[in-house]
């Protein structure tokens, strides 16, 4: 399906196109990565409402982004649950080993490091978000591992992607 | 023994599927409901239940869904707040994640009974397995006639939409969420008018809480007399407690309501880590105020804990021990809040700005004499004057930690440094 038919599937759930404004956005977010103008005015077009109401709910909503972030968005949860379980700890050790502070975007583009409020899964305290997985009761080695992981992954999808385009030189 | 109710099918393999919640003998009450009482009789039996409402204000449901006028001549809507996002809380998303079925039936029974034939579950977007398994519970609802039109040979017609929240606290705020389910920034609305008359797109709505939807099927099975029977009457049922913070087996666990704070804390998970002692524990998620040691005998109540100075809320229960400032936690609390104000109202917006610098250079030792009579005073610009109840929490809670620790807060002052640095 086009970003466009999904977006004017979910809206034929609302009898109000406003309220499609949302989960178009999330849709257009999936799509481009992020949330430039381009792609709200977009938005605003397909949904054929007013242009200043989608950038209000793109600027108010943590979730959106509508500056570019990196391949992996690594959020940390530091709310009360997750820093008494040492969370400041794994933020500090991320800067260090990524070499960026929190807010920032490797220079590959791989990674960028947020810290948010509270995901909800205290139970498995200290707790990260990376896309659409949580990762639980962290702690240095488990980061590290991870963060190998979430490497390999880049590099499988590399090897994959020269492996459709076919032998070099041909 | 406690038998699970709620959770009773949380663990078992596949409980997501709807043929495990079949086979627990899922959606007989929803069949009941509809083959045996009218709507105004299932009001009366959750009326009777005294079951009330799990998101953390403890409204009963009954009554709530009471007040949806019977001749409304517009739709009217259900709307399911999955948007958990006070700190300490995970309940929902164990109950979405692993039983989907629960809260689609619940929200069945409560469609019939207030006459809704469309609900919306306004779920955190960051939720992505609950909200991938309640897609699916709601398209397997629908297939096997669960959902949809005339539902089991009967006149009603229910179907469910799923709506993603995109991080924003404030939408758990009833109204705001309607104005955010509406397309528009979160921000909570000027009542009355209460949803119940004029709510979602200006219908009758009523907004009740995930797991206060998941008790619904288990009281028609059961009766209300047997959900009375559990724990205090007037704050009665199973409940579901989320154990965090610096306790051995953090966790969520199902014990009736009032069960003493102590047992949860100490019995259920486990106790402090190993050489640590208690020192204090949040019961409710970070709007209910912190309660130290020595209260913890305080039943897990509405009633009771309201009478104790704090509030059951969401049943986030925190665990905090002795080797943590509590300047450090009451700081990070306000700069949650701070965060999620949603800036329509002055005293939230301005005050808690205000709050975080007082309380950040507290904390790094650069407090100033006369710095305890100014938090106290911005917490009485801001306790009773805000449009919702987010500042409220917040003052709330500073409040209690001032009050209980208020020698912590001093010594940071006196000593131009944090002691446990």
């Amino acid at each position: 399906m086009t970003m466009r038919e999904k977006i004017e599937e979910a809206a034929a759930r609302y009898p109000d196109q406003r309220s499609a404004i949302m989960p178009a956005l999330l849709i257009a977010q999936r799509e481009h990565g992020h949330l430039p103008g381009s792609v709200l005015e977009e938005v605003a077009d397909i949904l054929g409402v007013e242009r200043i109401w989608v950038y209000e709910l793109a600027t108010f909503y943590t979730l959106f982004h509508t500056e570019p972030v990196g391949m992996f968005h690594l959020q940390l949860c530091d709310n009360v649950s997750c820093m008494l379980r040492r969370s400041e700890d794994l933020l500090r050790h991320l800067e260090e080993v990524l070499g960026i502070k929190k807010g920032g975007t490797t220079s590959d583009g791989l990674f960028t490091l947020s810290t948010v409020e509270c995901l909800g899964a205290c139970e498995m305290a200290p707790v990260m978000q990376v896309g659409d997985d949580y990762h639980g009761d962290l702690d240095i080695a488990r980061i590290d591992a991870l963060l190998g992981r979430l490497r390999a992954t880049v590099r499988l999808a590399t090897g994959a992607e020269l492996a459709a385009a076919g032998p070099p030189g041909e | 023994m406690f038998e699970p109710v709620l959770l009773s099918n949380v663990d078992v393999p596949d409980g997501h599927l709807l043929a495990t919640y079949e086979a627990g003998g899922g959606y007989r009450a929803l069949a009941k409901a509809l083959r045996e009482h009218t709507p105004d009789e299932i009001i009366d039996l959750v009326k009777k239940s005294n079951l009330r409402g799990r998101g953390g204000a403890g409204f009963p449901t009954g009554m709530k869904w009471s007040f949806v006028p019977k001749r409304a001549g517009k739709p009217k809507y259900l709307c399911c707040n999955a948007d958990e996002g006070e700190p300490g809380t995970f309940k929902d998303r164990i109950i979405m994640e692993r039983d989907p079925h629960q809260l689609i039936e619940g929200m069945a029974i409560c469609a019939y009974a207030i006459g809704a034939e469309t609900a919306y579950v306004y779920i955190r977007g960051e939720y992505t397995l609950a909200i991938s398994r309640l897609e699916q519970a709601i398209a397997e609802a629908h297939a096997k006639g669960y959902l949809g039109t005339r539902i089991m040979g009967s006149d009603f017609s229910f179907v469910v939409h799923i709506h993603c929240g995109a991080g924003a606290y404030i939408c758990g705020e009833e109204t705001a969420m309607l104005d955010s389910l509406q397309g528009k920034r979160a921000q909570p609305r000027l009542k009355p008018p209460f949803p119940a008359v004029e709510g979602l797109y200006a219908s009758p709505t009523v907004i009740n809480n995930v797991e206060t939807l998941a008790c619904v099927p288990h009281i028609v099975v059961r009766g209300a007399d047997w959900f009375r029977g559990i724990g205090p009457d007037k704050s009665p049922g199973p409940k579901l407690y989320c154990l965090s913070g610096q306790v051995r087996k953090p966790g969520l666990y199902e014990l009736p309501m009032g069960i003493p704070l102590r047992e949860l804390v100490e019995d259920c998970a486990g106790g402090p880590l190993p050489g640590r002692k208690l020192k204090a524990v949040i019961p409710g998620g970070v709007s209910a105020p912190l309660i130290p040691e020595r209260g913890l005998d305080v039943g897990m109540d509405f009633d009771s804990l309201a009478a104790a100075g704090s509030m059951l809320g969401s049943a986030g229960v925190i665990v905090i021990d002795d080797s943590t400032c509590i300047v450090k936690v009451a700081t990070r609390i306000i700069e949650f809040f701070h965060h999620e104000s949603c800036g329509k109202c002055t005293p939230c917006r301005e005050g808690l700005n205000w709050v975080v610098k007082v309380l950040r250079r507290v904390e790094a030792g650069r407090g100033a004499p006369g710095d305890m009579e100014q938090l106290e005073a911005l917490c009485k610009g801001i306790f009773g004057n805000t449009f919702c109840a987010l500042g409220d929490g917040a003052a709330m809670g500073l409040r209690a930690a001032l009050a209980h620790f208020e020698d912590e807060f001093v010594t940071h002052i006196e000593e131009r440094r944090c002691p446990f640095h």
